[in-house]
């Protein structure tokens, strides 16, 4: 019986170690239908309640985003976004439930430099372990999507959970329990993916021609999906990248990069080594020490004859 | 002078010729204390932003994060230790660009590479203070120090987080790896040079070099330099002189 709540690791940052790889595991995902939310943000609260989490009191910008990014206290939050459509003549309210995706290539653990600061659990949740983040912010130049946030108390990263714990013991996330539409579902990543396409048919049914799934392939899939009206233009809900993928830059810093660099010093040393036992030691030789002093000596000479004066140094 | 014997047949006998009368040796100051002071600060620090930088460059050497009292110590002292960096290698900087600029003795030194790394110094031609190599560390670590400097801040984002983008700290990481680990080979091969070229190391710990090493190896700037102590040698300037030694 395969079972989605293990807590077994598929992948540590910085580490080498084989995971436990016997059982095997059912991948769960969230599947937020946008097509469906109101914008409410009970999700935003249920997150803060779980998680025992209060963000600061912030500033409105003049939009609904609330707070206006994500922060090391708000894992999730509502983006709010006015799209004229030109086909259709009608204005829609693009709301969009922004926040750690789980992607199965996560971004943020192949930068992580401390071993077992970021996991990526059997059932796919990507999770931070705050005891073991240095506050460096790999992470956040990892992440193709600008999710991680470092805490300016604790210096720490963090971000959504999956409720990795509330996952453990069989519950759905917070939020997924708090939505009042039922636009945020969880369970398993297939029975989501069918979940997901019955919605697509039935926008597409409606008149959204162009509606379809959001898991991104560039990322190996993801653990967080969205139904989107409008598949084809992601960018429309505030930015959601169109095809998502770790950063070429941090994929060579972190694997050529690596490479080239540990080869580069241990060339250098290796070099000299060889270097010493074939062409040997440079010495100066007795009669280099007394050419010196001959040389010190006709200076002396000179001075003493000529005063110096055409002696200066150049 | 300690006195090599072979004690496996119970008897005390030098195993080489004594000399009777030690030679003479011409010693040439090379580095003002200063200068000395100034130098080992530098290494001392480059050290230590190699080990931790290291630390966080591969996880297979993050346990070198043990030096420095755990992974968020290293983390939040390697940008301290860069700006302590900047300011030392700076004052180095000031010491001796001037006598690191290139002239028309590099080229025929760096085309004649084989030579040197054959130890054929006869073949090469009369040197001033640096060689081209010497100057080669001092531009090369000149350039990745200041590269190293101003993406260090880029990525130090306990206090400038806020001023770039996502995509320029994706640059500014990279590139500082990437000067580093020149940076530290480079350093590999400036100690290794030492180690090879005997009798380098006393410049940098005793400030001299024997009359023989610089005639060896800058010969040009121990002509300078002894035309110079003579010069200074006149009343009332005061300057030190090149001094004589006993081995």
């Amino acid at each position: 019986m395969a079972d989605y709540s293990s807590l077994d690791i598929r992948q540590r940052s910085a580490s080498t170690d084989q995971p436990p790889a016997i059982r095997s595991h059912m991948e769960v995902a969230k599947l937020i239908d946008v097509s469906k939310c109101i914008g409410c943000k009970a999700c935003q609260a249920a997150c803060e309640e779980w998680n025992d989490l209060r963000d600061d009191i912030g500033v409105n910008t003049g939009v609904y985003d609330n707070p206006h990014d994500l922060t090391p206290k708000s894992w999730t939050l509502m983006r709010f976004a006015e799209y004229e459509n030109e086909g259709t003549g009608n204005l829609e309210w693009l709301i969009r439930k922004d926040g750690c995706m789980h992607c199965t290539d996560p971004g943020c653990l192949k930068a992580c430099p401390s071993p077992g600061a970021i996991i990526q659990y059997a059932n796919g949740i990507v999770d931070f372990v705050e005891e073991n983040c240095i506050g460096c912010g790999y992470c956040v130049k990892g992440c193709p999507f600008n999710i991680p946030r470092i805490s300016e108390k604790d210096h720490k990263a963090y971000k959504c959970t999956l409720c990795s714990d509330r996952v453990a013991v069989g519950q759905a996330p917070a939020c997924a329990k708090a939505c009042p539409t039922g636009a945020i579902m969880f369970g398993t990543k297939a029975a989501m993916t069918e979940q997901a396409h019955d919605r697509v048919e039935d926008l597409k049914s409606r008149g959204f021609a162009t509606a379809g799934l959001y898991d991104p392939a560039g990322v190996g899939g993801t653990h967080v999906m969205y139904v989107l009206h409008h598949a084809d233009k992601p960018g429309l809900y505030s930015g959601l990248p169109t095809d998502p993928k770790i950063s070429p830059l941090i994929a060579f810093w972190k694997g050529g990069a690596k490479v080239f660099g540990l080869a580069t010093m241990g060339f250098a040393a290796v070099a000299g080594f060889f270097h010493y036992i074939t062409a040997g030691p440079n010495e100066v030789e007795a009669q280099e020490e007394e050419e010196a002093l001959e040389i010190d000596e006709a200076a002396k000479e000179a001075t003493r004859r000529g005063g110096g004066a055409e002696a200066r140094p150049q | 002078m300690t006195i090599h014997t072979d004690v496996r047949d119970g008897e005390v006998r030098p195993l080489h010729e004594l000399r009777t009368e030690t030679p003479k040796v011409l010693l040439v100051p090379r580095y003002t204390g200063v200068q000395r002071v100034n130098h080992w600060i530098t290494a001392i620090l480059f050290t230590v932003l190699t080990l931790s930088g290291l630390a966080m460059f591969t996880p297979f050497l993050f346990f070198l994060t043990g030096l420095f009292g755990g992974g968020q110590a290293t983390r939040a002292i390697h940008p301290w230790f860069g700006v302590a960096l900047i300011v030392s290698f700076g004052l180095l900087f000031v010491r001796f660009w001037r006598l690191n600029l290139p002239n028309r003795d590099d080229v025929a030194w760096s085309m004649r590479i084989k030579d040197v790394v054959t130890n054929r110094e006869d073949r090469l031609p009369e040197l001033g203070k640096y060689n081209a190599g010497q100057k080669g560390v001092f531009w090369g670590q000149t350039a990745l120090i200041a590269i190293m400097f101003v993406t260090g801040l880029v990525i130090w984002d306990q206090y400038f987080y806020q001023y770039t983008a996502i995509e320029t700290k994706r640059w500014a990481v990279l590139a500082h790896s990437l000067a580093a680990v020149i940076a530290i080979a480079i350093i590999v091969v400036h100690i290794y040079a030492g180690i090879w070229i005997r009798g380098t190391g006393r410049a940098m710990v005793r400030g001299t070099v024997t009359g023989g090493w610089a005639y060896r190896h800058h010969r040009k700037w121990l002509r300078q330099i002894t035309r110079a102590k003579g010069t200074a040698e006149g009343p009332g300037t005061g300057a030190a002189p090149t001094e004589m030694r006993r081995n």
